[in-house]
């Protein structure tokens, strides 16, 4: 297992890349420490797949260079990176058993047999397909295919990483739990290096100790999921993750005060003076309605999902959203919305601004 | 997919049906027709039973036919099969240089049949044909109107020149289904080139194999013109396969009984040979179905 | 074809250019029979004779001349074309119900039909090469188009019907359904929604069409005498009582590529996935 450093990363599908819009990977500094389970997060194009297949070594990257343990890896093929892999659609060897499978890497790199007996057991007891082992991998079930990628990852004692391509796309969503929590468990048990690409929000948040939030080629956060939470620092994050997103809202910063369309909000902290379009943004749990303080909205519509309810709401013409407890009555003349100070961040041209002074935390 | 019963479907079937069966069953019955009489001219016919094919089961004529048929097939099946796997494999993947080898590789398809005997013939010709001056420059014997092994030779050079394509575009098909992922894997296995052909490959081009090696026997086993152009059937009766023989017997001599006869049999022969071949292809796909 | 190597680098360059070196043999060995017969096309009979050479030294366009003037040699073209295409047209006609039929539906007979079918692909043209003859000269359509476009629906239409069918079972039958209770009857379904559905299955079917049948020549020529003969008959004109005419002859098989040519320059997008029947 290894500490994984990329530096001054950057990568284009182009032969000559002129703009930064060129470039599918845009320059990145990153730290994978050893042993943790990450979750790579991003919607649909944005370049997580860019970054795994450069971690893999499927792809060389234009610039920077890749360390594992401080050694430059940067030139060195797959298989000399010891990385494991499983992709979005199972992967294994139709004509092959489940045994032969798991033991193809072993076979490949010359194994000991009886080495690899051994481990082709324990991997199929890690992943519960022990009493499967001499059937032909042709028509098993989607998960058990991608069971059998996994554990042709782990049949390697020495594997450095773990890499997971949105590795429950083509799973029942039944099962897709069930994977999910079996591969936490593997993680626990036997302490590998795990990066997890998804787009899905509650799988990277179930899975991961850190998400590493990507958007248009760009590393945006990189955080445990209650950082994101909390402290999105990008407009991005904060409207990709959590159901509904945060709510934006153009205002100007003066002190401790934003002002949105001329009504005072209150800060959490004292902010200098800021360049650039700056916008407030308060999560939908950090709003609530008032009768008589704050800003102006009108209701458009309630949606109960059970534990709570999602106002939807119009401000300054700018939609947003409040959430009320289930039990909360709506009072019918409540025509104001008030923000919680602490929770309220001050964006700058989209990137998240610490206050001056005066923590908000 | 799973099919609704609709016995009405026959009325979709039915142009299809109609159309085939003027083409096929109705010259057939005259095939029949002619395989159980004789006849002395002027028309007239008379029952002959089984004489004709017991005849022809008792002709070396038709075994020596049947012979070099099986051989001549089992050879460029041997040649064309590997030989379209390996151009398949050397095709470029995508881009300018795909398209440029995908339109000259189906070249030789479209070319009528006994264009391509003609091609073949002026090719191997020691006086004025390319190949045949210069093996003659090189001191090699080569007649192919007079050496047997030269005859033999060129037909099936001219065989593999005209199909290796086919079974090349279908591999090629079959290799362009595998989706990127499973090099992937293979290279983070640590896969040998060899691996990944034999696990990953071969699987997947099975299915279009199994067509090529179809169409392949079939129409090597009813091959008449191209040979026909270029030897002739000869020399002596070296070249003279199935489809040459029963046109020499039946429009050449006009021995229609035997001819029929002989017809009825060639036909089963390449029915019983094509079942076997469908029963695996369906059920394969079948397996590969669930 | 340096994407994917699935070797390390210092590997990539000799594999590489083992590939290169299989498709340039390939081709070459592709290659070289036609040019020497389009070489063979340029030159006088006496040079074709009288020396050897590797290009024309005295070229010439006598020979295409000659096939290009005299209508006893273009309207074998002519001939060929139009039967051809009314196979392709019949052929896919015909077998687009049928085809439907079978990837729909389940019906009394319908896997022996369908073999049936295509057992008459497998059937020699030898074998039926006097038959025809007798059947069509007994029906009054001997030497006319129509008679070759009918014989070779013989191993047109089972063809047809078995590529069809594979591209239709690609196609859900959600879409029937949906479509019959958008209310459309089944004539029209079939051809707004339907065809353009598998044009490309359709477009594979004609080309395999138009290939088998403007290749073969056994059944053309026995079927035809003066009006409807192919060019591939035609080409035995060139036997005279002074010997080959080998310039005209070789200019005649030149002019019989091209057709096949353009039709793959055409279908050049699809011949990969073409050539998989829809099957992969």
């Amino acid at each position: 297992m290894a500490r994984i450093t990329l530096e001054h990363l950057a990568h284009s599908y182009l032969p000559a890349p002129q703009s930064p819009d060129d470039y599918a990977l845009k320059e990145l500094n990153l730290d994978w420490e050893d042993g943790a389970a990450y979750a790579l997060l991003g919607a649909s194009g944005c370049g997580k797949s860019t970054l795994l297949n450069i971690i893999s070594g499927l792809l060389t990257p234009s610039r920077g260079r890749i360390l594992f343990d401080g050694v430059d890896m940067t030139a060195a093929p797959t298989a000399q990176r010891n990385i494991a892999q499983v992709f979005q659609f199972p992967v294994v060897y139709d004509t092959m058993t489940v045994r032969e499978n798991l033991a193809f890497p072993l076979r490949n790199r010359g194994r000991d047999p009886a080495y690899i007996a051994e481990r082709v057991q324990a991997v199929a007891r890690m992943i519960g397909m022990e009493d499967q082992l001499s059937r032909k991998a042709r028509g098993l079930t989607a998960d058990a295919k991608q069971k059998i990628s996994l554990g042709r990852g782990m049949v390697r004692r020495e594997v450095n990483a773990l890499l997971f391509d949105e590795p429950l796309t083509v799973i029942d969503p039944h099962m897709k739990w069930e994977l999910r929590t079996q591969l936490k468990s593997l993680h626990h048990e036997f302490g590998h290096t795990m990066i997890y690409v998804t787009h899905d929000q509650t799988e990277a948040l179930t899975f991961a100790d850190k998400v590493v939030v990507m958007h248009d080629g760009r590393v945006v956060q990189v955080g445990t999921p209650q950082e994101l939470f909390e402290r999105p620092a990008h407009t991005f994050v904060g409207y990709f993750i959590g159901s509904p997103g945060m709510n934006l809202l153009p205002a100007t910063i003066e002190g401790d005060r934003a002002y949105v369309n001329g009504i005072h909000v209150p800060l959490g902290g004292r902010y200098g003076p800021l360049a650039g379009g700056t916008r407030i943004g308060v999560r939908p749990e950090f709003a609530r309605l008032s009768k008589d303080e704050g800003l102006p909205v009108r209701i458009s519509r309630i949606e109960d999902v059970g534990r709570h309810k999602i106002l939807r709401a119009t401000c300054f013409g700018t939609e947003i959203n409040i959430l009320a407890a289930e039990g909360e009555a709506i009072p019918a003349e409540a025509s104001r919305v008030v923000f919680d100070p602490a929770n309220v961040n001050v964006y700058a041209d989209d990137w998240l601004v610490a206050p001056a002074q005066g923590s908000a935390a | 997919m799973e099919k609704t019963v609709n016995h009405k479907a026959w009325f979709l079937v039915l142009p299809v049906l109609v159309l085939v069966a003027f083409s096929a069953v109705i010259p057939l019955m005259t095939v029949v027709n002619y395989s159980v009489q004789d006849t002395f001219g002027q028309n007239q016919f008379f029952w002959a039973g089984l004489n004709w094919f017991r005849e022809t089961l008792a002709s070396e004529r038709m075994w020596d036919a049947l012979g070099r048929q099986l051989v001549f097939s089992g050879i460029i099946l041997a040649i064309e099969v590997p030989l379209g796997i390996l151009v398949a494999l050397s095709m470029p993947k995508k881009g300018v240089w795909a398209s440029v080898c995908l339109v000259l590789m189906a070249l030789p398809l479209l070319i009528p049949w006994n264009v391509v005997g003609t091609i073949w013939q002026i090719f191997g010709r020691e006086d004025i044909g390319l190949l045949g001056y210069t093996l003659n420059a090189l001191g090699v014997d080569y007649n192919y109107t007079q050496g047997f092994f030269a005859a033999w030779t060129t037909v099936i050079v001219m065989d593999v020149w005209h199909w290796t394509s086919l079974v090349a575009l279908l591999a090629y098909a079959g290799l362009q289904s595998i989706p990127n992922a499973y090099y992937q894997a293979a290279r983070i296995d640590q896969a040998s080139r060899w691996a990944v052909f034999r696990y990953i490959e071969l699987p997947k081009m099975q299915g279009v194999l199994m067509i090529a090696v179809l169409l392949r026997f079939m129409d090597s086993f009813m091959i008449y013109t191209e040979p026909f152009v270029v030897t002739g059937g000869g020399p002596g009766n070296a070249t003279t396969f199935l489809s040459i023989d029963l046109v020499k017997m039946a429009l050449g001599q006009f021995d229609l009984g035997p001819a029929a006869a002989f017809s009825l049999m060639y036909f089963l022969v390449i029915l019983l040979v094509s079942y076997v071949f469908y029963t695996v292809m369906v059920n394969m796909e079948k397996r590969e179905g669930k | 074809m340096a994407d994917a190597p699935a070797l390390p680098a210092s590997r990539v360059l000799p594999r590489v250019n083992a590939r290169a070196v299989v498709m340039v043999a390939y081709l070459l060995f592709l290659l070289l029979p036609i040019y020497w017969l389009v070489n063979m096309s340029l030159k006088t009979n006496a040079e074709i004779l009288g020396s050897f050479s590797l290009w024309p030294k005295d070229l010439t366009f006598r020979n295409y001349a000659t096939i290009l003037t005299d209508p006893s040699w273009y309207m074998g073209y002519v001939n060929s074309m139009i039967y051809v295409v009314m196979n392709t047209v019949i052929s896919i006609t015909v077998a687009l119900p049928a085809a439907y039929a079978f990837s729909r539906y389940t019906f009394l007979g319908d896997k022996h039909l369908f073999f049936w079918l295509l057992t008459n692909r497998m059937a020699p043209p030898a074998v039926f090469a006097l038959p025809f003859f007798q059947l069509y000269s007994s029906v009054g359509l001997f030497d006319t188009h129509i008679a070759v476009a009918l014989a070779h629906c013989l191993f047109n239409v089972p063809l047809a019907v078995w590529i069809l069918e594979g591209f239709m079972r690609g196609v859900p039958k959600e879409i029937d359904e949906t479509a019959y209770i958008d209310g459309y009857s089944f004539p029209r379904f079939f051809v707004k929604i339907f065809m353009p559905l598998i044009a490309s299955g359709i477009g594979v079917a004609a080309f395999f069409c138009f290939m088998f049948s403007w290749v073969e020549l056994l059944l053309s020529r026995t079927l035809t005498s003066v009006d409807a003969k192919p060019i591939a008959a035609t080409m035995t004109r060139t036997v005279s009582a002074s010997g080959l005419d080998w310039g005209v002859l070789a200019a005649a098989g030149v002019l019989t590529i091209v057709p096949g040519a353009l039709v793959i320059y055409f279908v050049r997008n699809y011949i990969a996935k073409g050539f998989a029947l829809g099957r992969v």
